[in-house]
Order: structure tokens, then C-alpha cells, then sequence
């Protein structure tokens, strides 16, 4: 909402600074986002009259004219232009004035100077170069000087005069931000009455009145001066149309005080009827509109939803088809508007239109709201409509409405107006209860002091009960006085307290093991990344994921394809991440996330899991540096997992990929990324990735550590180099070797080695074995009987030593 | 006799001096030591010509190479810890590095900054007595809007604003659901915050995300009040923050509160005189808060004639860009390894 200052002086007195007034509202809720100078950056331009013009000596185009500035002051200026006449009105920038570039609007300072060896002591200007256009002042010559002798309002001028203040330019705009629950504050009169709240300033408002020059007779509406039927058939969505008709129209520019208070609010000046129904509109802020009565067929105007497939063209020059749902006023035949939206162009006002009839209604918020959406066009009416509307103000604003009519000359008003009238008008009370009012509020205001505070804001007491002004729609609770009464008085002068709350903060379980979870990761170099839970349908076949694993949670109206589905998988994130970091030249890098899947379930809600998800790529990755994160991370949390290859899932490499088990129960799977995979995806070069259940780690996981006791008798140290078919795997060697020895303190295989000095088939592994014993040192008997039970079964499975 | 030992100690104490002096390394000390001053050593040697002295005399003679035995240890425990320290001395000159040379790291991963600031919150607020609840994002649509005093045909519902998956379950757009929930399950007093992910229809851009955090604060209790809401929001920025800063609280209007309230921040970079970071304003908006609507508190059953309550609700993103001076949103989705080494 733009609020022209002066149109707000009509009403209220707001004197002070702009800097207050603006810091006042914000604090009292009608926050200000910002103010603009409307005269800005014009300077020192007043209005001349050419008391000489002569041809400057030295050349063909310039003249010289002499000027009277007012107060007997004379100055020289030399011009191009060829319109000035002796005797003429003009605007005059002095020296040190500022005025605009007509070429680019840019500023431009206005110095004394030479031309052609002629003084000239200033400059007349054009509109243009006031930030005017031609529809601001029609009767000027766009190539020429601004001849004010021809503005209607000549008479009003004299020598001397701030010219921006003549032509209604010198004003502040002040843009709101209004919340939905006010739209009452979307006028010139909601917000005087806000600032006279606020700054508790009186108000200057009269209730409208105009006089009708064609009277009726009383049976009212088969009177043949009015003319019209007006029938809702809606009432849900309709609970009040006004209609009222003018006769003998002259449509003419309007008056400079209706332009610039529109042109101030952002709403461009047409012609005096259109600018009427904008000026009540912005001034009551109820919208209105204006039909041409010749092409409202049968001299009828029904509310009714209109008929699917219907058509209209409406004043945007665009054709729309409507659906059933949507509200019109029509004629006998066809509709003529789209209701609270928007007018048909066919009914609307031209410059020959002798009869017109007003509208001033009510319609449901809800369905405006919907209907400006279905037909893709927000009006400052639809804006207003959608967020509910004070019946009683619609007749206020056509009262308004027939008074400009009459003000203005521009048409005789018909006495008699339409009514039809189904709104519920009585005003809503509240008990008013001040304790109560402080012990919401955590506050001390005395009854005085609310009952004042309310009286302000046009609130009236009647038997400890608070009368709410019809057009404060949104007042109805206890709650809602409370947050009048605190606005006014100030938030900020109700004081600072703090609860005594009995509950002790309690951190979950699942919270300390992501932290732990986090730590553990970071430790080994790994960077937690945040990213989008939704993905495209599309990534997963990217990611080569199965169909079972790729069904989502479908979003009905997602922003795109790109973010059409809930993730049901954590690597296709994954691999976007490191395909970004692949593209933007990082050579390499180490990813985590503890994120969301979104698994479909029928009829209840999706089940949304967490999944712990590693990402690694760069040149010192491999197979066995992700694996070591992973085992370091199940030591760390006290899990023992199995691993064992997996060759079914596609995503991977499927001579790289391990599938992860505790207890028989999958807890996750890791490897390298298929190559196919990382082609998707964008990426030259190997990509690991792991995949883990947090709630299954979390399930296997010890809470604390077990302290084991610091060895105190001397440990004992083995070499097995052994000598085994191809096939045979780690797991399994180093499986045979646990379990069939005694004392085994740790296991470490040092060395894998196949080539020349091993037969065909075969490959060799050399293991370092630590033994010890816990209450005794051992001896070497010992020792050797172990690794001599150890050897033979080793050697049952054709494992050899070397 | 007599006299010609003791000048044989004589010649031998100086000639041993001599070389303990001369020695200019270890070893060559040592060496001293062993010849002369060993079990076998010259001394020892010198000393057992006193076989042919009279008892009277033996003393004089002991004593006298006693006497040159503790000078020669003296000189050699002194000569030692004079080479030592030399020789040292070498050794650091040797091993003198140049200590603006960068240092060998591991450097570990870091959390997200994102992380980091949530971390924050919430140990301010457990510091404060709240607990941390977390509740689904893809909710029904009673939970995210219509107990929450919003009900069907309210803009917020819109589907230009609003994820739909099904008419009545949509993607969160904020994490009061978890309040209605909790308030479901819990009776006063409730004290929670409830941090997540939350979704709008907004295009992605320098500000915006459709996806974005939020972290949620319900009380509900006795006699809690506006006040009450002005002092916790005072104390948790002040924490947050530092105890310089001040809050604004402006009037508002949200659904599901009142009387509500956008909360302002002084301005951290000029501490509210106005700079370019706050568009001149010397003040920040943060938060939207409120004292929670009575027909909010109706609809999870809870009675408004005995209890009330207060909720606010802030935007992760937005203060964790503020703290790191981050100024486009998408850097945090992005994940670029160079951006998240930052923090």
C-alpha cells in the first residue's frame, strides 16, 4: 500500500517528521518499508512569466527572454525552444536548481552560463524534465516549453511559485507492508485512522453525503429514471451489491487534487469516472467499479456464478474462460465483470458514455481469491476482496463515490440506489475483562489506560463490553483486545520475564549418536553436507538404482521436474554433490550426510528413515580407504560388522561392492561407484560411496566401551606367509586363523603378493600375528602349538604355508 | 725416592691437564681418563712404586696423588660438560629450521555450518529448560494448518505456496506441527523446540530455498505471557549474540498467535546506528513470535482458561548466513568442498 502524505493530511494532521512518523506506524503494525520523495530531486523551480523574448543576436535558433520570477526579481534566459511567447507562464529553474535529463531522466544541476556570448541565468523547462508525462498534462506541447497559461488551473498560479507544489508533485509516498488480517489499513482512511492510534492525533472525517438532482418516485425500482434491476443469485458469495446510477456524464481529465493523490498511490489518472471508483477504492478501500449503462442489456444486473465455458474480454483486452466456480455480474445475456476482479472492456467507460451505473459490493474472500488466481490476474480489487470486507463500509464508499460525482460536475446522480442487502452488519462485542487483558500480556495497564488506548482505535464501551468497528473484521477474541491494547501502549514498554519452566532439557538418544556420528567422521577427514530432500524421478535411474528402490513420495505440484519427488535413495544427492565438486575442479574430497529417505506406505503417512550416507572420489581414494573409515566408525561405536560381496546392486561396481551385516541383518552396503554410474552423473574418475541404516547402527551399537586392562607379561610375535588359491578371500583366512587360535592378540595381514615366485592360480598373503597372555608370559611351546593347529586348518582348505 | 714419586705425580698431573685440556672431543676425554686414571692406568702405576716406601711416608704419597686424581676428575668433569655444551651448541646450529615453514596437518572434516549454528540453538535452549522434538515433514495437512487456526481456503494453503503430495498431507511448511503433536500427546507444561526441514513453493535463489530449516519454540504452561515471550527471546539472542545486543518486537499478524509480533535485532555489525548490512536501519528482522492462539490451544484439547503459551519460530538459513556473513543461499546446498573447509 502506497499512502500519499497529503491525501493522509485530509484526515489527520501528521505534521512531524517523515523519519517519526514511519518509525511510529512500524512500532504500532503498520510497518513502513519505505518513504520516497515524489518531488525528488527537483530544486528551486518556480513559476516565470516572459515579460520579453527576442531573437539572440549570434544565432538562428536561440532566444532570449527576460523573466519575472516573482518578488520583482528578473532573469535572463537564453532557450531553444520555439513555443515561448511573450507574456507566457513558464516553469523556471533557477541557478542551482535541479530538474531531470530529458534524454536519460538522470539529474542534472542547472549552472549560470554562457550561450553564444549571452548570459542566461537559468532554464525553462518541459514536463519531462519535471518526471511528468503527457497523461499528467495533456494540453502541454511534448517538444516545447511547459506553457503553464493552458493548465485548467492557471488561475491558481502566481509568480514565484514552487512549481512542484502547483502541480501536485511535491508529496511523500510512504510504502506499507500491510498484514492480511488488516485490510482496512489498504486505505487512506484505515491508516489515518491507524496514525491518529498511534500518535493519538484527532480525527477529521465526515460521513459522505450528496444531494441526487434526478428524484424518483417511491416505489424505487421500476422507476424509470433508474432503470435497473440488481438480483443476487449467490447470496453465499454475494452478501451485499449497491448500485447506483448517474445520468448526463461528461467524462474529463480529473481535477490536479484526484490526479496527483492517485498518481502519489501508484494508480494511473484516466478519466474522472474511472478515477473516481480508484480514489474511493484507495481513500475507503473498498474497491468499486463503473459500468457503461448503454451495453448492461436489459437494464439488469444478476450475481450468479457464471456458466462453464463462458466467456468475457475483460478490461486488459484479454478473453478468459470461466469455470462454473467463478462469481460474475452479468446482464440479461452475458457477463459483464469478472466479480470483486475485474470489469468486461465491452460495459467499460469510454470517452462517450452518457449513463452509468456504480457497483459497490461485497464478495466472498475465499472465492475472489481463487478466481483471480484461476484466471491469472491480482487486482488491487481482488487484493482487497480476498481478505474480507466490512459490509457496512461498501455503502459508505458509494455515498463517497456520488459526492465526487457531484463535486467534480461530471454527471447527475440518480437519488434513489440499489440495495440488496443479505450481510450481517451487527457489530461484534467483546467482554472486556483488563486482568485479563494483563495476565495475557504479562502487563500492568490500568482500565483507564486500555479503555483509552481502545477508544482511540474507534472501539466503544458499553457495559463492560468493547463495540468493535465493523470494519475491524479481524477483532473477535479477548486475544485480539490484548494485541490492540499492546500495539498502542508498545510492545516494547510491556517488560521482560522469563518462565519457570519445570521440564529439564532432555537430549534424545538418536541425537547423541548423530553427534557422535559426526565426530567420528570428521575425525576422519569427512565434511558434513546439507542437501535437498527432493530429487528428480529421473536420478534414480541415473543412479541405476532397481525399481523397488526408486518408489517415492510424488509431489503433486513440485516446482519442476528436477524437484518432483521425495528421495527414496541418499545416493543420487550423493552423486550430485560430488559431480558438482568434480565440475568445479576440486580434485577430491571426502561428503557425509545424515539425511531423510521418504518411503511410501499405503494409507498412513510415508516413512521417513535416517540414512547415514558417505561419499568419497579423488586420487588417494580407493575401495580400502572408504572401508577404513567405515571400520574405524563401527569400532568407534561399538559395532562388528560382516562384510561380505555384493554383486546385485547395480549402483556399484559389482566387484567392488560389500554389502554390511551385524547379526545376519543388513545394516548397509559400500564399494565403488559403477562406472556407468559416475558417467551418469558427470564423472570422469572412481566415486565410493556407503550407504548405512542409522536406526540399525544405532540398534548394534554398545553405548559405552569396555576398559581391557594393560597387557603386563610380553607379547610374542609371528610371520604366516601363505600360500592360497586366487578365490580364497581375507575374510575367510583370517577367519580360519581366529578361530583356531588361543592367546591371539591381533591379527594383521602386511603383505598380498601374486607374480612370478607364486604357481598360477595361486596368490600369497603374509599375516604378522601378535600373541600374549593376560596372567603368564608366554613360551615359545605355546606359541608354536598354536600356529602348528592353526597351519592345519589352513591346510584342510589347500592353504599352504610359503 | 720419595721425592722422586712425588714428582713423578707431579710431571704426570700436568702432562694429564695438559691433554685433558688439548682433548676436543669426547672421546679423546675419555681416552685421558682410561690411561691415566683407570684400574690400569698410569696413576695406578705411579702409585705402586710406593711398595719400596716406609710406612711414614706412604700417606705423603697417597695423599699427594689423591689430591691430583680429584684435580684431574675435576678438570675432566669439567672439560666434559664444556665439550657437551659445545657440541650441542653445534647440533642446534645444525638443526635450526626455519620456523615460518608451514606445518604438516591432518585436517579433519567439518560440520556444516548450518550444523553448527542448530548445535547452538539447541544447547542454548536445553540450557533453558527446553527439549528437542522432531516429528515427520511430510505431514497431514490437519497438523501443518488447519489446527493451527488455518483452515481450508487460507492463501497459506494455497498450492502456489504449499508442497501437496495427497488433499490432506503436504511437505511441512513449518515445524509447528510437531507442536501440535506434542501438545496432542503432552498436558502442561510443555517446553520444546522443534527443529527441521521445512518447505515452501519458492524458487531457488540468493534468499530463497524451497527447502529450508526451521527451529520452532512452544511453551504452554500457567499463567506464561507476553512478557514471558519478550524475556526468553531477550536472554536466547543475548546468548546467541553477545550481551550487547538489543530486541525490537514490532505487532504482526500470524494465524496462529496472538497477539503476535516480528522480532528485531540490533544491528551486529554497528550495533544499531544504521550500515549498509541493515540496509541503514541499525536493526535486523529475525523472528516471528506470538502468544499462542487460544483456539490453537482448544484444538489439541489443552483448556486457554487455564493455560497459555507462547511459540516462536526461526529461520536457520537466515542466521547462519548472517553469522558467516554468507551472502546467497544456494552456497549452503551446494556443498562445495572449498565452502565447507570454512567453517
Amino acid at each position: 500500500m502506497n499512502l500519499s502524505m497529503k491525501w493522509l493530511n485530509d484526515y489527520v494532521r501528521a505534521d512531524m517528521q517523515i523519519e517519526e512518523f514511519s518509525r511510529g506506524m512500524t512500532m504500532s503494525g503498520s510497518k513502513v518499508e519505505k518513504w520516497v520523495d515524489l518531488s525528488a530531486p527537483l530544486e528551486k523551480i518556480v513559476c516565470g512569466k516572459v515579460v520579453k523574448i527576442e531573437k539572440h543576436t549570434d544565432s538562428d535558433k536561440l532566444w532570449v527572454a527576460q523573466v519575472d520570477a516573482g518578488n520583482g526579481s528578473s532573469v535572463q534566459i537564453v532557450t531553444g525552444a520555439q513555443n515561448v511567447t511573450e507574456g507566457a507562464l513558464v516553469p523556471i529553474v533557477l541557478e542551482g536548481g535541479v530538474v531531470l535529463n530529458r534524454t536519460d531522466g538522470s539529474v542534472m544541476k542547472i549552472k549560470r552560463g554562457k550561450l553564444r556570448g549571452v548570459e542566461s541565468m537559468g532554464m525553462m523547462c518541459s514536463f519531462d524534465e519535471l518526471g511528468l508525462s503527457h497523461e499528467d498534462l495533456p494540453y502541454a506541447d511534448p517538444d516545447g516549453i511547459l506553457i503553464l497559461d493552458n493548465d485548467p488551473e492557471a488561475d491558481k498560479l502566481t509568480l514565484g511559485m514552487d512549481i512542484t507544489e502547483f502541480l501536485g508533485i511535491k508529496d511523500i509516498a510512504v510504502e506499507f507492508e500491510i498484514t492480511n488480517n488488516r485490510p482496512d489499513c489498504l486505505s487512506v482512511i484505515g491508516l489515518a485512522k491507524e496514525t491518529s492510534a498511534t500518535f493519538n492525533l484527532p480525527m477529521n472525517l465526515k460521513q459522505p453525503e450528496f444531494s441526487g438532482a434526478i428524484q424518483n418516485s417511491k416505489d424505487s425500482q421500476s422507476n424509470s429514471a433508474l432503470n435497473l434491476k440488481v438480483k443476487i443469485e449467490n447470496r453465499e458469495l454475494c452478501s451485499r451489491y449497491m448500485a447506483a446510477v448517474v445520468k448526463n456524464v461528461k467524462t474529463t481529465p480529473s481535477p490536479r487534487w484526484i490526479a496527483e493523490r492517485l498518481r502519489a498511490s501508484g494508480v494511473r489518472p484516466i478519466n474522472n469516472i474511472v478515477d473516481i471508483t480508484n480514489f474511493v477504492m484507495l481513500e475507503y478501500g473498498h474497491p468499486m467499479h463503473a459500468f457503461d449503462k448503454r451495453y448492461v442489456a436489459g437494464n439488469e444486473i444478476i450475481v450468479r456464478n457464471a456458466f462453464e465455458g463462458e466467456k468475457i474480454t475483460l478490461l486488459d483486452g484479454e478473453e478468459r474462460v470461466l469455470t462454473a466456480q467463478t462469481l460474475v455480474i452479468a446482464d440479461a445475456d452475458k457477463p459483464i465483470a469478472v466479480a470483486g476482479v475485474m470489469g468486461g472492456e465491452y460495459s467499460g467507460i469510454m470517452t462517450d458514455t452518457k449513463e452509468i451505473v456504480f457497483e459497490s459490493a461485497c464478495f466472498d474472500g475465499v472465492s475472489i481469491r481463487k478466481t483471480a488466481q484461476r484466471i491469472g490476474r491480482r487486482t488491487e480489487s481482488s487484493a482487497r476482496f480476498e481478505k474480507g470486507i466490512d459490509p457496512a463500509n461498501a455503502a459508505t464508499a458509494l455515498l463517497r463515490a456520488l459526492e465526487l460525482i457531484e463535486e467534480l460536475g461530471c454527471g447527475e446522480v440518480v437519488k434513489t440506489i440499489i440495495d440488496e442487502d443479505y450481510s450481517n452488519k451487527e457489530p461484534v462485542r467483546i467482554k472486556h475483562n483488563p486482568k485479563k487483558i494483563n495476565a495475557i500480556l504479562g502487563s500492568d495497564i490500568s482500565w483507564d489506560g486500555q479503555i483509552e488506548i481502545l477508544k482511540r482505535l474507534g472501539f466503544k464501551y458499553e457495559n463492560g463490553c468493547v463495540i468493535v468497528p465493523n470494519i475491524r473484521t479481524d477483532i473477535r477474541l479477548e486475544c485480539d483486545l490484548a494485541e490492540e491494547i499492546a500495539r498502542i501502549y508498545g510492545y516494547n514498554e510491556i517488560p521482560s520475564t522469563l518462565p519457570r519452566l519445570i521440564s529439564g532439557g532432555e537430549v534424545s538418544k538418536e541425537e547423541i549418536f548423530e553427534k557422535k556420528t559426526g565426530i567420528i567422521l570428521q575425525g576422519q577427514g569427512c565434511h558434513e553436507m546439507t542437501t535437498f530432500s527432493f530429487i528428480s524421478q529421473k536420478a534414480y535411474a541415473k543412479a541405476r538404482l532397481r525399481e523397488s528402490d526408486s518408489k517415492s513420495v510424488v509431489i503433486r505440484n513440485p516446482l519442476g521436474e528436477e524437484t518432483g519427488v521425495m528421495r527414496a535413495s541418499m545416493l543420487p544427492s550423493m552423486l550430485e554433490v560430488i559431480a558438482r565438486n568434480y565440475n568445479n575442479r576440486n580434485p577430491g574430497g571426502r561428503f557425509y550426510e545424515i539425511g531423510a529417505v521418504y518411503i511410501p506406505c499405503e494409507n498412513q503417512l510415508p516413512n521417513e528413515q535416517k540414512v547415514l550416507c558417505i561419499g568419497l572420489y579423488g586420487e588417494k581414494e580407493d575401495f580400502l580407504t572408504l572401508k577404513g573409515i567405515i571400520e574405524e566408525f563401527f569400532e568407534r561405536l561399538g559395532i562388528k560388522p560382516d562384510f561380505s560381496a555384493l554383486l546385485s546392486n547395480n549402483s556399484y561396481h559389482t566387484g567392488r561392492c560389500a554389502e554390511i551385516t551385524c547379526d545376519n541383518e543388513i545394516i548397509g552396503v559400500m564399494g565403488e561407484i559403477h562406472p556407468f554410474t559416475a558417467e551418469n552423473f558427470g564423472i570422469v574418475g572412481r566415486v565410493y560411496s556407503a550407504e548405512l541404516k542409522m536406526g540399525k547402527l544405532m540398534q548394534h551399537s554398545l553405548d559405552v566401551a569396555k576398559f581391557r586392562a594393560l597387557p603386563r607379561f610380553p607379547s610374542m610375535k609371528r610371520d604366516l606367509s601363505l600360500l592360497c588359491p586366487e578365490e580364497t578371500t581375507a575374510g575367510e583366512l583370517s577367519r580360519i586363523i581366529t578361530e583356531n587360535a588361543v592367546n591371539l592378540e591381533q591379527i594383521k595381514l602386511f603383505d598380498i603378493y601374486s607374480g612370478p615366485q607364486v604357481p598360477e592360480g595361486m596368490k600369497s598373503l603374509s599375516y604378522e600375528l601378535i600373541f600374549r597372555k593376560a596372567d603368564s608370559t608366554l613360551t615359545d611351546e605355546e606359541t608354536d602349538s598354536v600356529i602348528s593347529k592353526i597351519l592345519k586348518a589352513l591346510e584342510q582348505k589347500d592353504i599352504k604355508l610359503r | 725416592m720419595i721425592k722422586d714419586i712425588l714428582d713423578k705425580i707431579d710431571v704426570l698431573r700436568d702432562s694429564v691437564l695438559s691433554s685433558i685440556r688439548d682433548g676436543c672431543n669426547l672421546k679423546d676425554i675419555d681416552d685421558v681418563r682410561i690411561k691415566n686414571l683407570g684400574k690400569k692406568g698410569e696413576l695406578t702405576r705411579v702409585l705402586k712404586q710406593m711398595g719400596n716406601l716406609s710406612e711414614e711416608e706412604r700417606p705423603v704419597v697417597g695423599a699427594k696423588a689423591n689430591e691430583a686424581r680429584e684435580m684431574l676428575e675435576e678438570a675432566i668433569t669439567e672439560r666434559v660438560s664444556e665439550l657437551k655444551l659445545r657440541e650441542c651448541e653445534l647440533n642446534i646450529k645444525k638443526e635450526t629450521i626455519d620456523v615460518t615453514l608451514p606445518g604438516k596437518r591432518f585436517t579433519g572434516g567439518k560440520s556444516h555450518p548450518m550444523s553448527i549454528v542448530l548445535n547452538d540453538l539447541k544447547e542454548i535452549f536445553r540450557s533453558m529448560g527446553y527439549t528437542v522434538v522432531n516429528g515427520p515433514e511430510i505431514e497431514e495437512t490437519r497438523f501443518v494448518f488447519d489446527m493451527l487456526n488455518t483452515p481450508a481456503g487460507h492463501p497459506a494453503r494455497d498450492e502456489g505456496d504449499t508442497f501437496y503430495v495427497s488433499d490432506d498431507v503436504v511437505l511441512r511448511t513449518q515445524t509447528s506441527s510437531v507442536q501440535i503433536r506434542t501438545m496432542l500427546e503432552e498436558k502442561p507444561p510443555i517446553a520444546i523446540i522443534s527443529p527441521g526441514r521445512v518447505y515452501r513453493r519458492d524458487e531457488v535463489d540468493a534468499t530463497h530455498s524451497p527447502v529450508f530449516h526451521q527451529c520452532e519454540a512452544l511453551v504452554v504452561d500457567k499463567n506464561i505471557t507476553f512478557a514471558d515471550l519478550k524475556g526468553t527471546l531477550e536472554t536466547f539472542m543475548k546468548r546467541l549474540y553477545g550481551d550487547s545486543v538489543r530486541l525490537r518486537f514490532r505487532p504482526h499478524h500470524f494465524p496462529y498467535t496472538e497477539p503476535s509480533a516480528e522480532v528485531d535485532l540490533s544491528c551486529f555489525k554497528c550495533n544499531g546506528v544504521g550500515c549498509p548490512f541493515c540496509k541503514g536501519e541499525g536493526w535486523i528482522e529475525m523472528l516471528g513470535a506470538g502468544v499462542v492462539h487460544p483456539v490453537v490451544l482448544q484444538n489439541c484439547g489443552i483448556d486457554p482458561e487455564i493455560y497459555s503459551g507462547f511459540a516462536f519460530g526461526i529461520g536457520l538459513e537466515r542466521i547462519t548466513m548472517m553469522r558467516y556473513e554468507i551472502d546467497d543461499m544456494r552456497l549452503l546446498y551446494e556443498n562445495d568442498i572449498r565452502f565447507l573447509r570454512q567453517f
